[in-house]
């Protein structure tokens, strides 16, 4: 009886242990997470005591200002003890979040969530990812300098990861129970390759190849023309570059891959952009040129952008870090201040591998065979074993798509050429940057950045302002890359690279202000190949409008700039559609809409209807238009909206107006009134599921967490107005990660502001509290302490002394 | 009664002692140990250490979140998917250490049967 009694409680608590000791799906390990000393409740916890600790490795003291806004304000006495107090601090902020980007740069997320994310996981790795982070790593080992500091940033995060009990750790870690392991070199890198591959890892050769051959040449050029018929490029058109001394390599005959892909990895967001402008002298109500930046990216939680002050004998800067690399990337110091928008460069190009034999051993190259490199990519699994694949490299690059992965032919292969692999001292442009003191050291910083090619934008003291298309461009012959190209023709190798000092900049423009939204970088007189690879059209006129319409702009001009809610690309084709459309079919509900969107100012603000009413025509009219492209069974572009818009106005009876179902020849005028009445349509369908039609409500803006926007850590139905080709660019996900605005005075005058919070802590007051302040369209006052006693309201203060 | 406060208050002490350095079950050793040798009887063997840990679980985590405005414990019953409840979520917790620690005593006190029948 005893014993009978005793087993079954003994096979109660052991049910209970493991019941509580183990995570089932995505429920976390209940005991472990629940329970007050180690779980979850630890994490309940705002920031803001003062206290001191040591750090292994340090020279000299060091002390971390907390400004009232969880900024800190780092004051060291060299720059190695700057950059490990920058690691620190950061990890000690955003830990979870650094690990997993840079798993996720990786491919490295199933070991994290699971066999769920393998799929993704391989696609980072057949990307060439790791191989990327490894070339750009060869390239910082050739400098000393930077070594020596990315190695102080890694030994800060290691600092702070070994200072952790587990009851420290992020909440996510305990939601998905496991632990932090020790930052590496090569997590810095990956970082970087991660940002890479967000803004330069687009391209659409595979699409543009299938358009030619179904389409051929004349109508591929039409719907996808190298240049628009208005432009405003980032360079001024006045720009003359006729002293330049310029060779083009010849272009080849002409070559058609065929057995292309079916099914292409996933694209970055289109949406990834950003504006950046800035007035001298002349056009600044002060004096001093005024710079702003918005780089625009998905808006997650915790935010990818962190705001700091690092301060030494060597250099005082502030502005915002990437979690995972040393230094500031977008900021300003005592002379300087800088900003990037993506350049928007085709710098991904595809070759076609012919295989020897089923081995995928050796690959046709000038008329001989020539051996890949296979590398193994161990792909290890969160509770199961290791997946492992196979990726062969070409001198070109990484065979990304072959037999195993996308190819449906066993001999053919599709290997990538990117700038992305070229390696590049990225960290040491954005430390010198950060020191830098005029604009001849600004320009020499940029010489060691090779990509995400960027438009640097610059402004100084001395009253320059500045921009740069900066990175590593291929010198390409005419159509180079545009589509895929044969892999065993030597010719089609990329012949050589853009000579820095031609990358196209400008310099103190006689229009006195520079600016860049993603826009063309010329026009056609820029001696080099580039072609319209998905260049923006109207944030860039609206933004340069802005600045040709009066003599002199102040900060309140830059905020309202940022906060610019005109939708150009309404403005372009609403009237006509209004005006050619046949009304007399219209029923009286129609006429309602129509009466609506018609009164409308073309400003996305969130309590109109106007723009929401537009949104819906405009894609539906869209949608008629590329009906052909949509019903191909192959991987197509829709050409981009302003050209889509630009043939509805002008070439009215194209073919591509008729939508292919009906018998009847459609003209676009058909088209404006068909898609409406579908337009309304769905319009009365979100009405009855929303209650209204207002922007903000349809819109629906939300910063997710980077867990897949696990709901509980995310923010919803934000108010905030605009859209993507907005210069407020926040549409549903997406948008302005990050506001600033400096003028250069004596110290600079700076406010910034991003969707976010400092904290990475989901149980911190700081973890969200910019984001409500960001929709408002609010800035923060940046305080630039030129001084340790600089500071009035410090929220707390961190004294850290070397260890001993 | 004066078996249940001292089980009651022992449990407290061993377990919140043994938070100090041992992970989550260190509440279920504490219970089985304190009921092994404060032997009670019946339904009170379970709800005694039970309502023990509940209760230190609780406080604890009341301590934490209610200075902190219940941020995230806010946000963690959302994840739980009972809505906005830090309340309900501090109750839980109570429920799961208290669980934890009434199975752990039944066994405890099974043992210290086998040990009492041993020295009498």
């Amino acid at each position: 009886m005893k014993i009978w009694k005793l087993l079954l409680s003994l096979f109660l608590s052991l049910a209970v242990f493991y019941g509580l000791n183990t995570q089932f799906g995505t429920i976390p390990p209940l005991g472990k997470f629940l329970n007050p000393t180690i779980g979850f409740w630890q994490n309940e916890l705002s920031e803001g005591n003062n206290n001191e600790l040591q750090i292994e490795g340090l020279t000299d003291d060091v002390s971390v200002i907390y400004d009232d806004e969880l900024i800190p304000h780092i004051f060291a006495q060299n720059d190695l003890d700057l950059y490990k107090t920058q690691g620190f601090v950061t990890a000690q902020n955003r830990l979870w979040q650094m690990e997993f980007q840079t798993h996720a740069a990786g491919g490295q997320l199933s070991e994290i969530v699971g066999a769920d994310a393998i799929e993704y996981d391989r696609e980072q790795r057949r990307k060439g990812m790791v191989f990327g982070a490894e070339k750009a790593l060869e390239t910082m080992e050739e400098s000393p300098e930077t070594m020596k500091a990315i190695e102080a940033y890694r030994d800060g995060i290691n600092a702070y990861i070994s200072s952790l009990q587990p009851s420290d750790f992020p909440v996510e870690y305990k939601l998905l129970d496991y632990a932090p392991e020790p930052w590496t070199l090569k997590k810095t890198a990956l970082l970087l390759m991660y940002m890479t591959d967000m803004l330069a890892g687009g391209d659409s050769d595979f699409e543009y190849t299938n358009l030619l051959k179904k389409y051929g040449k004349e109508t591929f050029d039409l719907l996808f023309p190298d240049f628009f018929e208005v432009q405003d490029p980032v360079i001024p058109q006045e720009r003359d570059w006729s002293d330049w001394d310029v060779n083009i390599p010849a272009a080849p005959e002409t070559y058609q891959a065929t057995d292309l892909v079916a099914d292409l990895m996933e694209k970055p967001h289109p949406d990834n952009g950003s504006n950046n402008w800035a007035v001298g002298p002349d056009k600044s109500y002060s004096g001093n040129p005024i710079l702003a930046n918005d780089p625009h990216l998905g808006l997650n939680l915790p935010s990818i952008w962190y705001v700091l002050q690092l301060h030494s004998p060597n250099q005082n800067v502030f502005g915002v870090s990437l979690p995972g690399a040393a230094g500031i990337v977008i900021g300003f110091n005592n002379n300087i201040s800088w900003g990037v928008t993506n350049a928007t460069r085709d710098v991904k190009d595809w070759y076609k591998i012919q295989f020897r034999d089923d081995s995928n051993s050796e690959y046709l190259y000038a008329g001989e065979w020539n051996k890949v490199e296979k590398r193994i990519e161990e792909i290890k699994i969160k509770g199961e074993d290791s997946y492992y694949d196979t990726v062969s490299y070409t001198h070109h690059g990484p065979i990304s798509y072959d037999g195993s992965f996308g190819s449906d032919n066993e001999r053919v292969g599709f290997a990538m050429k990117w700038t992305g692999h070229l390696g590049g001292n990225n960290q040491r442009s954005l430390m010198d940057l950060n020191k830098a003191q005029n604009y001849d050291e600004y320009v020499a910083a940029l010489e060691h950045f090779a990509a995400p090619a960027q438009n640097f934008i610059f402004s100084s003291t001395d009253g320059d302002i500045a921009l740069w298309v900066n990175g590593k461009f291929p010198n390409k012959w005419e159509e180079q890359g545009k589509f895929v190209l044969d892999g065993s023709n030597p010719e089609h190798d990329w012949q050589g690279f853009i000579p820095h000092e031609h990358n196209a900049h400008v310099k103190n423009p006689e229009r006195g202000f520079v600016s860049s939204a993603n826009q063309h970088p010329t026009d056609e007189t820029y001696p080099y190949y580039v072609f319209n690879d998905g260049y923006e059209t109207y944030r860039n006129r609206v933004i340069n409008d802005f600045f040709r319409s009066k003599e002199q702009f102040d900060i309140q001009d830059f905020k309202d700039l940022h906060n610019n809610n005109y939708n150009l690309k309404a403005a372009e084709l609403l009237p006509t559609m209004v005006e050619q459309m046949d009304k007399s079919s219209l029923n009286a509900q129609e006429i309602l809409y129509l009466t609506e969107v018609r009164s409308w100012d073309f400003y996305n603000d969130i309590e109109k209807e106007g723009p929401t009413i537009w949104e819906r025509w405009w894609i539906q009219v869209r949608n008629m238009v590329w009906d052909e492209l949509a019903a191909e069974d192959f991987e197509v572009d829709y050409p981009m909206t302003y050209q889509t818009i630009h043939l509805l106005k002008n070439e009215p009876n194209l073919d591509f107006m008729d939508i292919q179902e009906t018998p009847e020849k459609e003209t676009a005028q058909d088209l404006f009134l068909l898609s409406f009445k579908k337009a309304v349509e769905e319009l009365e369908r979100i009405k009855s599921r929303n209650g209204d039609l207002t922007w903000g409500e349809y819109k629906g803006t939300y910063v997710g967490h980077l867990l897949q926007g696990l709901p509980a850590f995310s923010r919803f139905d934000l108010p905030i107005g605009g859209n993507s080709g907005i210069v407020n660019a926040t549409s549903k996900n997406h948008g302005p990660s990050w506001r600033m605005i400096v003028e250069m005075s004596d110290p600079p005058t700076a406010f910034g502001i991003y969707p976010g919070g400092q904290s990475g802590n989901p149980g911190s007051k700081f973890y969200d509290n910019y984001i409500d302040r960001w929709a408002a369209g609010e800035y923060i006052g940046l305080e630039f302490m030129q001084s340790e006693e600089d500071l009035n309201n410090s929220l707390f203060i961190q004294n850290i002394k070397p260890q001993k | 009664m004066r078996k249940f406060a001292l089980n009651f208050t022992l449990t407290i002490l061993f377990a919140w002692l043994g938070s100090q350095f041992l992970p989550w079950w260190s509440i279920m050793l504490a219970a089985l140990i304190v009921s092994a040798i404060v032997r009670l009887r019946k339904a009170s063997t379970f709800i005694v250490p039970f309502l023990a840990i509940a209760l230190l679980w609780i406080v604890q985590a009341w301590l934490l979140s209610s200075p902190n405005d219940f941020i995230l414990a806010n946000k963690i019953s959302v994840l739980f998917g009972i809505g906005e409840n830090a309340i309900l979520l501090i109750l839980i917790t109570g429920i799961v250490g208290g669980i934890a620690s009434g199975t752990a005593a039944l066994l405890g006190n099974q043992l210290g049967a086998i040990f009492s029948s041993n020295d009498s």
